[in-house]
């Protein structure tokens, strides 16, 4: 693989930090003193900067042969230690192009709502801060040349989410939502950093030890009948970095922070919570194709995950009234189709839906931020309706959005989804099984999206009065992203247009050198287009199915939506109302099973190990007690005693000594008498 | 005359200064005390320029008689370990005086104390006579004792004597071996370099369960210095030790005393009984330093009080060193290493916003503030990096550090790996439940008047806050120095024949 030197990427990451350092340390002296309009310029300008270069790097490589399109920058040494090196160096392949198209490029459009969204807060500044520094975050995990930058950028985009879920942090319940969106992605980010030991090693045992991606791929044949605890390393690896990727991309069984972050602004949640950010686990996969072609058993537990997701998270959406936690389960269900297209070996058909995906669901996310906007901050769509002539521009552009999302034929969605569906049914890894669970997935996903249109934009309103005395449509730097998006939302699709439909698939065309490797398998893939025709419209036909069931129940309100919610005594509803109990379980086993073990571990610590520290001490102060008294009463009276005595005996002696010479004369005199008389004797 | 001997003794040279200063001079006190801890730093940088990188030998070595009956020198010297270590000391000593600018009683011993301290310090990591070593050591001991008891907290005395206690019961045993040591060559001789050198002669073979003296050896030094690490079971004196001592102290005892221990095993235990070191690593720091990452981490999630939090987390992050140190490769040693000097920095930023906050509200419990985000905004944002360092995200120096640990240890003990890098999430969750209730959520009435960050302690932590983030982009800063000597140290104890096998 030919490598082209440039020295111009570094800079599509870097803008963006500029911004956020400008705006992070300065940003309220600067909001002060110039404005918010400086501080909105601050933050937009590096990404549009950004996607500047974006294009350009793409023309670059577009003028190479496709098989030497890759061009590299290599910043600087970062960490080199015994054989584990890793620059900071930034690489653009076909694959990384697309994405930071989509980052620079949705994020730039999100950036420049945000400046007519976030108008009124006070801590303007910060959000961009945050909003600039995700977007470094994100391009770094994309353009990261090994897998350690890319954690960098992991890891980052984790943290930025985690300072926008909490944005609002005075109140508890968003501090909450962004602490179990990191502790739950560290989950995933301990899997991924274990995914990179082990490749490491088992690289570095055949001599090619790397963590740098274009190494790994040259080297991945080395792996072949490694092993570890009797597993193929390569399937543990990627079951690790799958572990990632649940994390990261909100996926069974680690999806349960997303509808959460739901608490962030809505423009947070449309560009790292729909968009960008949540599709890292794809691109991470997508990136990694050559170790998972190598893993089949990795492969179909990517699918069947992907496929578990899609459906269950499509379920839930059916019945929730929060228009934001409707996309957000919207949002986990598709990017369970992405994986679902990873897990059968489709990985353009994955990425395509990727990028559509952006479009359709940034501008479904957006558009709920307007209609929140307009509705002084409602989120119940129970209590909008009739928004349609009120807020016309966000009422198209949703629609568009939402017919995209439900894949109505010549839409973007239309496109990706049916590519997905097609290789999840005819690819050696995938089956009908798959296709029939996707293909009932897109049925609800038309429910409960048309479910939400006719709930917020049509009948009569029921907002409370002065809500509906507010209603307004939102700024033009808030609708003008709407436009842009619906408009890629209903012409993205024709770059991926499939063979059986006269396109030339230029989208694959595209992937196509980043994929080659992991095409062997999909080339045995069954061709023929009476079937994927039928599939075709089969699936068609159930999308529009769950359309119409939409439209008799909250539009035409042919039957009750609250009496099919009472079937069965309600506990159906209540089961997917309330998540099948997934979060109260996780709850009650993880959050309160770690508690009590930090609360062991603290009291065994203080009573046990401290004890036994204390209860030495004790012992030896009770000891020298015990040795004082031993002191005291036995050696000491001995001492005591003898001295008495000695004291005794000489006061009894000492009245010999009585001073008077007389006295001692006839002592001395009696002495020597006595001494005399013994010697004669 | 060496220039680690100046780095030594000037802060001595302080003291002496200080102890003719009339006490009630307090503001002439403080500066001098900072006047004699600043040179030491420019050396520092003077000897972070100069060091030579590419060998393992001691350099600015100086060599002088001492007490000649006993063959006793004044023998100091740096390598590239403890090179890493004096930088720290020398980093840390003029931001503590800085620290310690509010104390307000005894101000005059407090600040001759603490320069004896940074000289007993300073004197431990260029020591290269063992007997000198040992000096240093317990000179240690005494100021520490003092700093803690007299200007401590309502428990200092209890907390004092807990540490004077443990630590000498540890310097006996590291006293008992050097003796050992001592008349094990011939001619008798407290030459570390010596030491080392006959390395290959001190016994093997079996005295007692199995061990044999060198291991003997090994096992009374180890827990000397696990004292010091401290290493579970012989940690509880830190707790206490934290809560009862002022800020400045703590600072000190997390940034470089804790070091000493795995420091200690580094320079002794694997310098001059490499074949125990190979026998023994896998129990005594790779299981116990995994050991150590987890029960630190859950007994830090357990606490209520924010600064005995800080030092729970602090055993978490040491066990990462000994884990580290364990798995005799490249990137465990360094990243040990490494992740001594960034624990220094991100524990010394911690306990420095421990204290800006003791100072303000006079107390320390977790759950008494909240909201502190909206009344201390550039606080709380200092504090948001030290976490997040102390998290160990990427792009900030402790990521680099436990990333070449675990990555490190992985090819030796990749079952113990897992258990240690599954700490990353006890820390997040410790670390963001407390961010979130104290900086977060709505502003308690009760603190809605506390002063911003003063100036003279945003001097104190912006430099440690720059070295974070600079050691996260550019970790070869540190690693460079350290690479060499390391990778010439895990050859050491590669190259020993392995004794008692089955221990492994």
């Amino acid at each position: 693989m030919d490598v082209t030197h440039v020295s111009y990427l570094r800079w599509i990451p870097l803008l963006p930090l500029l911004g956020a350092a400008v705006n992070g340390l300065g940003g309220a002296v600067i909001q002060r003193r110039f404005g918010k309009r400086v501080v909105g310029a601050i933050a937009v300008t590096p990404v549009l900067l950004a996607f500047g270069i974006a294009v350009t790097a793409f023309l670059q490589l577009k003028g190479l042969d496709p098989e030497h399109r890759f061009l590299l920058d290599d910043v600087s040494r970062w960490i080199d230690v015994g054989t584990l090196k890793a620059d900071i160096a930034f690489w653009v392949d076909p694959l990384s192009c697309v994405m930071i198209f989509v980052v620079t490029g949705i994020g730039g459009l999100i950036h420049i709502y945000s400046i007519g969204y976030m108008h009124d807060d006070d801590a303007y500044w910060r959000f961009f801060a945050y909003l600039n520094l995700f977007t470094f975050a994100m391009l770094t995990l994309v353009l990261g040349d090994s897998l350690l930058l890319m954690f960098v950028g992991w890891e980052g985009v984790g943290l930025c989410s985690y300072a926008l879920i909490g944005f609002w942090w005075r109140e508890q319940v968003n501090t909450t939502a962004g602490n179990k969106a990191f502790i739950v992605n560290r989950i995933g980010d301990f899997g991924f950093i274990l995914g990179i030991f082990l490749i490491f090693w088992s690289l570095d045992a055949a001599g090619h030890g790397s963590v740098v991606f274009r190494d790994i791929q040259h080297h991945a044949t080395s792996l072949e009948g490694r092993t570890i605890w009797g597993l193929p390393v390569v399937t543990v690896a990627t079951l690790f970095f799958f572990l990632g990727a649940t994390g990261k991309s909100a996926q069974i069984p680690l999806y349960v922070w997303l509808p959460d972050a739901m608490q962030g602004p809505t423009p947070v949640s449309a560009l790292i919570h729909a968009a960008t950010m949540v599709t890292a686990g794809v691109y991470m996969i997508a990136r990694l194709n050559f170790l998972y072609a190598m893993a089949p058993e990795t492969l179909a537990v990517v699918a069947g995950i992907g496929a578990a997701t899609a459906f269950f998270a499509a379920t839930i959406g059916l019945v929730q009234n929060d228009i934001k936690r409707v996309l957000a389960y919207s949002t986990v269900s598709q990017l369970g189709y992405m994986f679902v297209a990873m897990g059968v070996g489709a990985y353009a058909a994955g990425v395509f839906h990727l990028v559509t995906h952006a479009f359709f669901k940034a501008c479904l996310f957006l558009g709920s931020g307007s209609v929140i906007h307009g509705m002084s901050g409602e989120q119940d769509m129970r209590k909008m309706g009739g928004l349609k002539d009120k807020m016309p521009t966000t009422f198209w552009t949703f629609l568009i959005a939402t017919m995209a999302i439900a894949g109505t034929p010549l839409t973007a969605g239309f496109f990706s989804k049916d590519e997905i569906l097609w290789k999840a049914y005819s690819s050696p890894y995938g089956g009908a099984g798959l296709w029939i669970i996707g293909v009932a997935g897109a049925g609800m996903t038309a429910c409960y999206m048309f479910r939400q249109v006719f709930m917020t934009f049509f009948g009569e309103t029921r907002a409370e009065h002065d809500v509906v005395h507010h209603i307004h449509e939102s700024p033009r730097s808030m609708t003008m992203p709407l436009v842009l998006l619906a408009s890629g939302s209903l012409v993205v699709g024709f770059l991926g247009v499939p063979e059986f439909l006269g396109g030339g698939n230029r989208f694959e065309a595209w992937l196509e050198p980043v994929f080659a490797h992991a095409h062997v398998a999909a080339a045995h893939a069954t061709h023929d287009a009476s079937l994927e025709w039928t599939l075709m419209l089969a699936s068609v036909a159930i999308a529009t199915t769950g359309f119409l069931i939409a439209y008799l129940l909250y539009y035409r309100r042919t039957a009750s939506p609250e009496a099919i919610a009472a079937v069965a005594g309600g506990a159906p509803y209540r089961i997917l109302y309330d998540k099948y109990y997934v979060d109260e379980l996780y709850w009650a086993v993880f959050v309160r099973g770690t508690l009590l073990l930090a609360r062991a571990g603290a009291w065994f610590d203080a009573t046990i190990v401290d004890g036994i520290v204390n209860g030495a001490a004790r012992l030896t102060v009770t000891l020298s007690w015990l040795d004082g008294l031993f002191d005291n009463y036995v050696v000491d009276r001995l001492v005591n005693v003898l001295a008495d005595r000695t004291y005794d005996l000489g006061a009894r002696l000492r009245r010999v000594q009585t001073g008077n010479i007389n006295a001692y004369l006839y002592v001395i005199v009696g002495t020597v008498t006595l001494v005399l008389l013994a010697r004669l004797m | 005359m060496s220039i680690l001997t100046w780095m030594t003794f000037l802060p001595l040279a302080g003291m002496a200064v200080i102890l003719c200063l009339p006490s009630r001079a307090h503001t002439l006190i403080k500066q001098t005390a900072l006047a004699f801890t600043l040179p030491p730093l420019v050396m520092g940088i003077w000897l972070f320029e100069h060091f030579d990188r590419a060998t393992a030998a001691f350099q600015y070595v100086q060599r002088a008689p001492w007490i000649e009956s006993y063959n006793i020198t004044y023998f100091v010297g740096v390598d590239g370990i403890s090179v890493s270590m004096v930088l720290l000391t020398v980093l840390l000593c003029p931001i503590c005086i800085l620290a310690s600018w509010g104390i307000d009683k005894g101000i005059k011993g407090y600040f001759a104390l603490f320069l004896l301290l940074d000289t007993g310090m300073m004197g431990v990591f260029v020591s290269l006579d063992f007997f000198l070593f040992y000096i240093f050591w317990e000179v240690m001991l005494l100021p520490m004792y003092f700093l803690i008891g007299i200007w401590g907290g309502p428990r200092r005395e209890y907390a004092a004597i807990k540490f004077f206690l443990y630590t000498l019961a540890g310097s006996v045993l590291i006293l008992i071996a050097m003796l050992v040591l001592y008349f094990s060559n011939e001619p008798h001789t407290f030459d570390m370099t010596q030491l080392m050198a006959q390395s290959a002669t001190y016994g093997t073979a079996p005295i007692i369960w199995g061990l044999g003296l060198q291991h003997l050896l090994w096992l009374a030094l180890f827990v000397g210095f696990a004292i010091k690490i401290p290493a579970f079971p012989f940690h509880t004196w830190l707790p206490d030790a934290h809560v009862e001592a002022p800020t400045a102290i703590s600072v000190i005892l997390a940034g470089v005393l804790l070091k000493m221990g795995t420091y200690g095993i580094l320079r002794i235990n694997y310098g001059m009984l490499p074949i125990a070191t190979a026998d023994l690593a896998f129990w005594f720091l790779a299981a116990l330093g995994t050991w150590n990452i987890i029960y630190g981490a859950l007994c830090a999630m357990a606490q209520t009080d924010l600064k005995k939090l800080v030092a729970y987390s602090s055993i978490s992050h040491m066990g990462y060193v000994m884990l580290g140190m364990a798995a005799f490769t490249p990137q465990g040693i360094n990243g040990a290493v490494l992740q001594m000097f960034n624990h220094g920095t991100v524990t010394a930023m911690l306990f420095l916003l421990v204290g800006v906050i003791y100072d303000r509200a006079h107390h320390r419990e977790i759950e008494g503030f909240g909201g502190l985000a909206g009344i201390m905004p550039v606080y709380t944002g200092v504090t948001a990096l030290a976490f997040f360092a102390a998290m160990g995200l990427p792009g900030l120096s402790a990521f680099i550090s436990e990333v070449l640990v675990l990555l490190g240890a992985w090819q030796k003990y990749p079952g113990l790996t897992i258990v240690a890098a599954s700490a990353v999430i006890l820390t997040a969750g410790y670390m963001l439940w407390t961010m979130q209730r104290i900086y977060l959520g709505t502003p308690n009435e009760k603190y809605l008047g506390l002063p911003e960050i003063s100036a003279r302690e945003l001097v104190t932590l912006v430099p440690l806050g720059v070295i974070v983030v600079v050691l996260g982009v550019y970790p070869h800063a540190v690693l460079d120095l350290i690479n060499v000597s390391l990778l010439n140290l895990n050859q050491m104890v590669a190259a020993a024949p392995a004794a008692v096998a089955s221990l492994r």
